[in-house]
């Protein structure tokens, strides 16, 4: 450890990727992505589901291969690789290994031999607190158990950067807190033998009480559009009144949209026009968040950060209701607030024809799908149309599963609002109500 | 038919149905050619390969009941050792579907139609074959019958575990690949585990149909030629043909005994040690238990003494192939050579398809005319009918004794594992008790020999049935006893929907299974008293006993035709139906 070596542990310059076919119309999910990670840092991708920022984790660990650009580890020699490691959002263990076996795997891969294995993985398995575990099988497991394991696997064939995807998502909220705490404690006693961290997140809070950078995603196409830096000290406190300011200034930068689109609505989702990959947003919970951000205390303006907690609610749960209500104009987005539309307010005092009269208005209005199977319904004498049709209208402009996702979305709404019917079993859009 | 593992005792076909279409493609037309001018093509070769069948010499079999336990081995080992065959064809074969493109675009539909090909169609030809393989020894007719067993064991298999490599989780998959896993070790550590409770489910369905076979090849006749394996099927072929009703009843008995036995000794415990094999993260409520398995696990000495069972494993993953360090880049074609060599792959399937009808067309032309292929038809109708109105008439009969049987856990519990010991039960060594009431009655055959065709497959409608009654949730049951619901309104809302997905399925192996048996069913013999019915079974048994290649080829081509398509037409899109409309989860 004489000299410090100033070159970047890793260099990721203008990655782009295209998701589908090659030439054919893809989806870009990376659009010219740079990133440099640098020695002793943990740095979050912090970003919207779908933003591409598991992607680029993933092109970095190796798995996927970028349509275009480079990712390169300076650092690294043909003596003393750069070594990567990942944690996954699922914690992807073996079922049918034991604790030890699930842990012993990467260096099994490796050729280690069989002694050396077993100590190198006890002394993992010790490390991430999982003694006694040793030869439970997963299924046996809590959540964050399993996940220790996911982290002691990953620690154990020495990695230089640790690549973590989500890995507190699937854990309930005390479990992830711990997990993260006992993390950070090993991290700042630099007990883990990894010379940085690199993971990606949804949670702006994790983010910030995590990382000493945090780079933010935006969607469609995934691109960086901030950086900042955390400089402060660990152990953090959320309540203090620095980091309650930085989780703010995230937020109003996440909803925060190019101006040229917000007139059409256009930009909210990918896509636009009828080609707008609309998210499943169950109208009762439009309904509830319209009825909680007009009743005290927010008076029908709220800021995110503050219904997010009176919800108990993640960002990445917030943000697609908010937005669906934004695109149907019953909700105005701005600065890390939500605001009532004046409609939005009817919507909450009327009762449950008239809040399906406002919704279907909103709803043919506002949706450029929704308004164009109706106008086709209103055209034909016979006011049928196969479900079939729209949706290979739909897989023109997207994939399979989001023109999927997208009808299924739309159909949810419709018969919400009463605005035209579906029937299941013919495939069948139809005008009349089942009455 | 391919069963998944996730519903334990009656498991849900699921890989044949996932190939989205009710009509035939184009796939399945070029699968189904291919498949018939090879068979043919083998058969002749082995033809003029061959000696005479009459000098086969083989150990003849004698009714001495001391020889019964070795009759029994015998038998037994023929069922392991196509096993083996199956799990080798199976891994090979499968494998190669799920990682070349190419070749899964020809394996996949050529799996699904022979999965529904009458197999004991099969066995003149493959008799044929391998007497002409080992001419003069008793290894190729060895080799025949445990090919008549692999044939009705391997396509399921096969089908499962391609179906579960396709299905790998992205997320295990990821780890494998970040960890930089050879070829074999992703094997061992990922596919195979991850197939395993698939796999499993399935060799028990393949072994259950199993024994059927092999009592059916042990004693097979071709042309003027019979040849008599050592094995129950002989022992019991012996009997009838000497009339000798205690020797059947006998050879009935050890039967009983050797399934009893396998199934105790050998598949539950399998099937309890294949559960940690199941992917899922929380441990689930019923595990199949097994006492045998149980015993082992506790008693010191008898872990001991099993412990070798488990050093293949242990090597298995100790191995590792030292595979030579080459770049093995994956090489990167532009979309323009990608797309010439599937024409090229496309055009040589073509090509193989028109040599294929051509040679077909030479073959049969030779010794059939046109009629021919009438009469075969007309007679495929007659045994479509007996099977559409057998399983009506066994659907009668078991849905309801199931939903019965179902609702109540204690009984369940008790009269599963039977209907499932009777599926297993090879039906065709029953059939000399049916046939000799019909001879001292002189019923008609054409009616009263039909029953023999369910006789051992009915059992899968009634396991399913069983399966889905329990599956029911008590939820449901709660509140359909709230409301009220009786009657037929509580048969048409709750319970037939409820076991309809797990019906279905029992009535596809039960239609399948008919269809095959009917060529065993169809023309019995008892004594020098042949009784026949009017069907493609017994005229696909007669051209096999005449030793008339011809008339089997068109034979089997015709049963596979109705098998397809009745499965096209009627069972997809029943399962189809129950997929999208049943579901209970």
């Amino acid at each position: 450890m004489a000299a410090i070596d100033d070159r970047h542990l890793l260099d990721v310059k203008n990655v782009r990727h295209l998701y589908g076919k090659p030439g054919g119309g893809g989806q870009l999910v990376l659009d010219d992505v740079d990133l440099t990670l640098f020695d002793n840092e943990i740095v979050g991708l912090l970003g919207r589901s779908g933003s591409g920022k598991s992607t680029l984790l993933r092109s970095i660990a190796g798995l996927i291969q970028p349509t275009a650009g480079e990712i390169s580890f300076p650092r690294g020699d043909a003596a003393s690789p750069t070594r990567v490691s990942m944690v996954f959002q699922s914690f992807a263990l073996f079922p049918w290994l034991t604790v030890q076996e699930n842990v012993e795997v990467g260096l099994e891969a490796k050729r280690v031999s069989p002694e050396i294995r077993r100590s190198r993985a006890l002394a993992a398995i010790d490390l991430i607190g999982l003694d006694g575990f040793e030869n439970a099988y997963p299924k046996e497991l809590s959540g964050g158990m399993r996940q220790r394991v996911g982290l002691a696997r990953a620690l154990v064939v020495d990695p230089t950067i640790l690549l973590m995807d989500e890995p507190f998502s699937a854990l309930d909220v005390l479990t992830a807190e711990t997990l993260r705490t006992d993390l950070l404690d090993l991290w700042c006693e630099g007990r883990m033998g990894i010379q940085s961290i690199l993971m990606v997140t949804h949670n702006i809070e994790e983010a910030v009480l995590m990382c000493d950078r945090i780079l933010v995603f935006s969607s469609n196409p995934g691109r960086i559009v901030a950086e900042i830096k955390v400089d402060l000290p660990q152990p953090r406190n959320r309540q203090n009144p620095a980091f309650r300011k930085m989780v703010d200034d995230i937020y109003a930068r996440m909803t925060q949209r190019n101006p040229a689109d917000e007139r059409k609505g256009d930009g909210l989702f990918p896509g636009m026009g009828i080609g707008m990959v609309l998210p499943q947003v169950s109208t009762n919970v439009m309904a509830g968040l319209m009825e909680t951000v007009s009743g005290g205390p927010f008076d029908g303006k709220a800021h995110l950060p503050d219904l997010a907690e009176a919800l108990q609610y993640e960002a990445d749960e917030l943000f697609p209701i908010a937005e669906t209500l934004q695109l149907l104009r019953l909700a105005e987005l701005e600065g890390g607030d939500i605001k009532l539309t004046q409609d939005a307010q009817r919507y909450v005092a009327a009762d449950v024809d008239t809040r399906k009269q406002i919704f279907a208005q909103h709803l043919i209005a506002y949706v450029p799908l929704a308004g164009h199977i109706r106008r086709v319904l209103d055209e034909r004498t016979s006011h049928k149309a196969p479900a079939g049709r729209f949706r290979d209208e739909l897989e023109d402009l997207m994939s399979e599963e989001d023109a999927d996702q997208t009808l299924k979305g739309v159909i949810t709404w419709a018969r919400y609002a009463e605005a035209f019917a579906y029937d299941e079993s013919a495939d069948l859009f139809t005008l009349d109500d089942p009455s | 038919m391919v069963f998944l593992s996730g519903d334990r005792p009656g498991s849900r076909p699921l890989a044949r149905f996932l190939r989205v279409g009710v009509a035939p493609s184009w796939a399945d037309l070029i699968a189904f050619l291919l498949l018939a001018a090879t068979a043919v093509l083998i058969v002749r070769g082995a033809g003029e390969m061959s000696e005479p069948l009459s000098r086969l010499r083989t150990t003849p079999v004698t009714l001495d009941v001391a020889r019964l336990p070795e009759y029994a081995l015998l038998t037994t080992l023929r069922m392991f050792a196509a096993l083996g065959a199956s799990l080798l064809f199976t891994f090979t074969v499968a494998t190669l579907a799920a990682k070349n493109r190419k070749a899964e675009l020809l394996i996949v539909p050529a799996l699904d139609i022979l999965q529904s090909v009458p197999i004991l169609g099969f066995l003149t030809f493959t008799v044929t074959f391998f007497m002409g393989l080992f001419p003069g020894r008793q290894l190729g007719v060895e080799c025949a019958a445990i090919f008549a067993i692999f044939t009705s064991q391997a396509w399921n298999m096969a089908f499962s575990f391609y179906q579960s490599l396709r299905t790998i989780p992205n997320d295990l998959d990821e780890v494998s690949r970040q960890f930089g896993f050879s070829p074999w070790r992703r094997f061992v550590r990922l596919e195979l585990p991850f197939a395993t409770p698939g796999l499993v489910w399935n060799v028990m369905m393949s072994m259950s149909g199993g024994w059927f076979f092999v009592v059916a090849s042990e004693a097979i006749t071709v042309g003027n030629t019979t040849i008599a394996l050592p094995g129950i099927g002989s022992w019991l072929a012996l009997a009838i043909e000497r009339q000798d009703m205690k020797a059947v009843a006998i050879g009935v008995g050890a039967m009983a005994v050797v399934i009893l036995l396998y199934d105790q000794l050998v598949f539950r415990p399998f099937v309890a040690w294949a559960d940690k094999f199941r992917f899922e993260q929380t441990a689930s409520q019923d595990r199949p238990g097994s006492w045998v398995y149980d015993l082992v696990r506790r008693v010191r000495w008898l872990r001991l003494a099993v412990a070798p069972l488990g050093w293949p494993a242990r090597a298995m993953t100790a191995i590792d192939w030292p595979i030579p360090r080459l770049a093995l880049q994956p090489v990167r074609l532009g979309p323009q050579t990608s797309r010439v060599i599937d024409g090229l792959w496309i055009a040589v399937l073509a090509a193989a398809s028109v040599a294929a009808v051509w040679f077909l067309w030479t073959f049969l032309a030779r010794t059939l005319n046109l009629q021919d292929a009438f009469v075969a038809f007309g007679y495929g109708l007659a045994t479509l009918v007996r099977v559409v109105v057998l399983i009506a008439l066994t659907s009668l009969i078991w849905v309801p004794i199931g939903v019965w049987i179902g609702l109540r856990p204690a009984w369940a519990e008790r009269l599963q594992p039977i209907a499932q010991f009777l599926a297993a039960f090879p039906a065709n060594v029953l059939f000399p008790f049916v046939v000799v009431v019909i001879v001292a009655l002189h019923a008609d055959p054409n009616v009263w020999l039909s029953p023999l065709m369910v006789l051992g497959t009915q059992w899968y409608i009634l396991f399913n049935v069983i399966a889905g009654a329990s599956a029911i949730p008590s939820d449901l049951k709660e509140a359909a006893g709230i409301f009220g619901m009786r009657g037929w309104q509580w048969w048409r809302q709750v319970a037939l929907p409820g076991i309809f997905p797990y019906y279905v399925t029992g009535a596809i192996t039960a239609s399948g299974g008919s269809w095959n048996a009917s060529i065993v069913a169809e023309a019995v013999t008892w004594g020098d008293k042949h009784l026949e019915a009017v069907g493609l079974g017994s005229y696909i048994a007669k051209a096999t006993a005449a030793g008339d290649y011809g008339r089997v080829a068109l034979g089997v081509a015709v049963m596979s035709i109705f098998v397809i398509a009745f499965n096209r037409m009627l069972w997809r899109p029943m399962y189809r139906f129950a997929e999208r409309r049943l579901r209970l989860d």
